[in-house]
């Protein structure tokens, strides 16, 4: 599947993506062929299920990346499929380790094993990602719905809020919406939505937001009127804050604004002027709100609350110390103690049984992975695809930081899922879409010129049609 | 536009190096922290995961772990676990563990290097993984009738194969049930543990092993041992005052006063049979402080402590520095020191001819398929005298309970040999106590020999020599009694 194009060829490296597939696909089975030794003494059918479901959806996914997206990345889908594979063993070995729990009636009961759902949401992951990769077939397109899905993600940001707690409210936390037995945290996609327009409208306004206002302290400050955006998605992280206890989704968003504004406008001072309002935001949170307060003191205290509010941070240290540098070995530790274990603590379940190596090389992976989205951004010629490639890789990596902060104690635990590898539809379903969009712009981003036909060098932010 | 993206890369960089050093500080430098944390139960959860292997004597366990419906997946249970509490230990959620638990708890849990092979095929097979198992030397009757015998008194019976140095029983009194110190239950081990450890009687205390007392008159026998090696016989006279007075100042008298034969000398082996002081006071220092120190190192009273796998605290005969010191000493007074185990050394090397056999008390290391990964080798530690000399030294302790202060360890139809004492001792302020009521002894029987001592702390009246023979002999001969009627089938 090589094009030429005059005398260039440009290799489409999708053999090597292949490869990389069935190495992780590899790496699951055997990662799945351990739980289920160590656990069950033998090997049973969930290695077929674990096993074959994120080979299938790599392999057609792959199929159809050939068919659309020649030039994407080869590395994205399968760091993907490896950590959403790694992410389904997990959630299977915790099945069997609650249900155990549940049984000897140290635990709460079990309801339900995880992993079956955990199945059918990858399945679904898949659908959208293909629907997406099929239908998108310009990511520029994107730009021309700007404003339309600015207000879809302001709507799903702000829903769980405004619905009765009973629909909405989960562990203190209002970021859901429960209907008919299913779950979704909207604010999963609200963030890959808003991350769209946020890279649309700064395509139009860099060149008013780079106006220098006055200097301050050696700083060129923005005009006055040109704060009003920031401001606006200041308030709304404050506002959804506020309602909805989330205090890591609204870090997220803070955290992502203020990055795509940097980029698009290269001054420094909208980064200073944005972790100053984060800070007073912060502090302002701290004071007003009393999960923020326990979060703290949790973060600061939290041997002197081992079994109340320090209980889940407490266990996920022991459970990263009790794996110290080698693991438990898959199956062999108890991370189902620590509660939500398939969640906001995988990687704290992860920890304990691969150990500190079997955690680094995890993450070291997600590293690859960011590190090719920020490739992209920097491969692409459009200024639109830049500030979407920055925007969705940075919001892995900021995700990833806070989340692994929250759980190994470096910053206040705030409850947010580890990409790909947690528990959870909402969360799935979006970093498929994620994943689809940068799989878009990479394949942009390396495509040689169709022959005879004059590409500009940044083409306006105007859609091309696909 | 390139620019600002590649610094924003690079402060996610830094972000996941931050991450990284962090992980490093939890589970490397707080590692071991976390890890004993009293809020972390991983440990104690996979320590109690898999069943740990039994500690059997005679087919019967006295320690095994069975299934539980609770978090901790095996309960340590004790079939009888006073009569053998010195033995097993114990195996705590919160005080560790103890007794063979401990010593042997390499085996006993399964990480032993030789289960390593079993271990895997565990894992391949899906059976679950099982600690190996031992057997004891213990004869059951013998260790039935040590316990029952003691009655809670304070003190302790062991008895040794006298040709193997195999533990044949081994029992502590007051005791204790190991059960409720290895309970699932926090709350009520603590609670025992704190009364136990808080009691004055020190039922804790594996006084078989590692008690040790002054041994009164039981010391004579190692003195005499000295004497025959340096030349003297069974029917050398020897002196012996009602006062003797000692070379560096004091004097030494019998219990009461009373004097031994004729009041100025008698025979070597009717000192031995009625136990008295002053003859064997001046025979060690006639003798000499170096004979008298060899004997009792050949003995086993190195002062060192050793295993059986058990600790067994050093015997020892203590500093001694003049020749009234070396008198006191010889009758086992001033800084002597011996613990039951190495008083039933003395006994069962007598009767071995003079050979002093290592004792031990487990026969059998098993694997968890209960085959034999290792039998205890039997081993000689001394030969305490050339079997001519032990020979006499047989016929005076022969002597003692045919017609001297042992005759309460008589037994129909066996030839019994033994040693009375009865130790002075005083309490933390030097206030006399009650002396200890000693014996030690064998029958000889050709098939099923054994070497009994018995210690009952206390147990006599101050000033009256008797307790020895009164109350420790006639102890010693139930516990070789219910070992002869069971090795006979009687």
């Amino acid at each position: 599947m090589t094009q030429t194009t005059g005398e260039i060829r440009v290799p489409t490296r999708r053999s090597a993506e292949l490869m990389l597939l069935v190495f992780a696909i590899g790496i699951v089975f055997c990662a799945e062929a351990i739980v289920e030794a160590t656990r069950d003494g033998r090997v049973n059918s969930h290695l077929l299920t674990d096993s074959v479901v994120p080979l299938a959806a790599g392999v057609i996914a792959h199929l159809v990346i050939r068919r659309v997206a020649p030039y994407a990345d080869p590395l994205l889908l399968p760091i993907v499929v490896l950590l959403n594979g790694l992410g389904l063993v997990m959630i299977h070995r915790l099945d069997l380790g609650l249900k155990q729990q549940s049984d000897d009636g140290t635990g709460p009961r079990f309801t339900g094993a995880a992993a079956p759902t955990q199945i059918v949401w990858t399945a679904l992951g898949l659908l959208l990602f293909l629907l997406i990769i099929w239908l998108i077939r310009d990511h520029r397109v994107l730009s021309r719905y700007a404003y339309t899905l600015a207000l879809a993600g302001m709507f799903f940001l702000i829903l769980p809020s405004v619905l009765p707690a009973r629909f909405s409210e989960v562990n203190g936390a209002r970021i859901w919406i429960r209907v008919a037995g299913f779950s979704i945290q909207p604010g999963e996609f609200a963030k890959i939505l808003l991350t769209i327009f946020a890279a649309a409208y700064l395509v139009t306004k860099r060149d008013v937001l780079s106006l220098a206002g006055r200097r301050f302290l050696g700083i060129d400050l923005p005009r006055g009127r040109d704060f009003a955006p920031l401001l606006v998605v200041w308030l709304i992280c404050i506002g959804v804050l506020v309602r909805g206890h989330d205090l890591g989704s609204s870090l997220m968003f803070f955290g992502l604004f203020i990055v795509l504004l940097y980029v698009a406008t290269e001054r420094v001072s909208w980064v200073i002027v944005g972790v100053l309002l984060f800070a007073g935001g912060a502090y302002l949170a701290y004071q007003l709100f009393d999960n923020v307060q326990t979060r703290v003191t949790v973060w600061l205290h939290v041997f002197d609350y081992p079994d109340g509010i320090g209980l889940q941070v407490s266990q996920s240290l022991f459970g990263l110390g009790t794996g110290g540098l080698f693991g438990t070995g898959l199956g062999g530790g108890h991370p189902e103690i620590v509660p939500l274990p398939a969640t906001d603590f995988i990687i704290s379940s992860f920890g304990e049984e691969l150990g500190l190596f079997g955690l680094v090389a995890l993450l070291l992976v997600y590293v690859l992975f960011i590190a090719r989205g920020f490739a992209v951004a920097l491969a692409v010629r459009d200024t639109f695809g830049k500030l979407l490639a920055t925007g969705l890789s940075f919001s892995i990596g900021l995700q990833l930081f806070v989340v692994v902060a929250g759980v190994t104690r470096l910053l206040p635990e705030t409850g947010l899922t580890t990409p790909f590898l947690s528990y959870g539809g909402s969360s799935l379903l979006a970093n498929y879409v994620l994943l689809a969009l940068l799989l878009r712009i990479s394949d942009a981003a390396r495509r040689p010129p169709a022959p005879g036909k004059h590409v500009a060098a940044e083409p306006a932010h105007v859609a091309v049609p696909a | 536009m390139n620019r600002p993206i590649r610094r924003v890369a690079i402060a996610v960089g830094v972000l996941m190096v931050a991450l990284l050093l962090n992980l490093n500080f939890v589970q490397v430098v707080k590692s071991d922290a976390y890890r004993n944390n009293q809020n972390n139960k991983r440990v104690i959860l996979n320590e109690y995961a898999n069943p740990r292997g039994s500690i059997i004597v005679q087919g019967t366990p006295i320690a095994e772990s069975v299934p539980t419906k609770d978090e901790l997946k095996y309960l340590r249970k004790y079939p009888n676990g006073p009569t053998y509490a010195d033995l097993t230990g114990w195996y705590s959620l919160v005080y560790d563990k103890n007794g063979l638990e401990e010593a042997e708890d390499g085996l006993l849990s399964g990480r032993d290097s030789r289960l390593l092979g079993s271990r895997i095929t565990d894992l391949l097979t899906g059976r679950t993984p099982k600690g190996g198992s031992i057997s004891l030397t213990l004869n059951k009757a013998a260790q039935q009738a040590a316990f029952k015998g003691l009655g809670g008194r304070r003190g302790a019976v062991v008895a040794l194969d006298p040709r193997t140095g195999a533990l044949l029983a081994a029992a502590s009194s007051p005791s204790y049930d190991p059960a409720v110190l290895s309970s699932h239950n926090l709350d009520s081990i603590q609670a025992a543990y704190k009364k136990l450890s808080r009691d004055t009687d020190q039922p804790l205390l594996p006084r078989a092993f590692q008690a040790s007392y002054p041994p009164g008159s039981v010391m004579k026998v190692i003195v005499a041992a000295a004497a025959l090696r340096a030349g003297r016989k069974p029917t050398t006279v020897i002196p012996a005052p009602t006062v003797y007075d000692l070379p560096d100042g004091g004097t030494m008298r019998n219990f009461n006063g009373e004097s031994c034969g004729n009041g100025k000398t008698t025979t070597l082996i009717a000192a031995l049979t009625i136990s008295c002081n002053t003859a064997f006071g001046h025979l060690g220092v006639d003798v000499g402080q170096p004979a008298v120190e060899d004997e009792a190192n050949l003995f086993g009273m190195d002062g060192q402590d050793f295993a059986v796998p058990l600790t067994v605290s050093g015997s020892t005969m203590g500093q001694i520095g003049n020749g009234s010191q070396l008198a006191q000493s010889s009758i086992g007074q001033f800084n002597v020191q011996m613990t039951p185990l190495q008083a039933a050394m003395i006994a069962a090397a007598v009767e071995n001819d003079g050979t002093l056999m290592q004792p031990y008390v487990v026969q059998q290391e098993l694997a968890p398929d209960l085959s034999v990964l290792k039998t205890t080798e039997t081993h000689v530690l001394n030969q305490v005298l050339p079997s001519d000399l032990d020979k006499e030294l047989q016929q005076m302790m022969e002597s003692v309970v045919k017609n001297g202060t042992g005759t309460k360890a008589q037994i129909e139809g066996e030839t019994v040999g033994g040693k009375t004492g009865t130790a002075d001792n005083s309490d933390a302020q030097g206030r006399p106590l009650p002396p200890h009521a000693w014996f030690t002894g064998y029958a000889a029987d050709p098939e099923h020999p054994i070497a009994v001592a018995v210690v009952l702390e206390n147990a006599g009246v101050r000033g009256d020599e008797s307790a020895g023979g009164e109350a420790a002999a006639p102890l010693a001969r139930d516990v070789m009694k219910a070992y002869l009627d069971d090795t006979s089938g009687r």
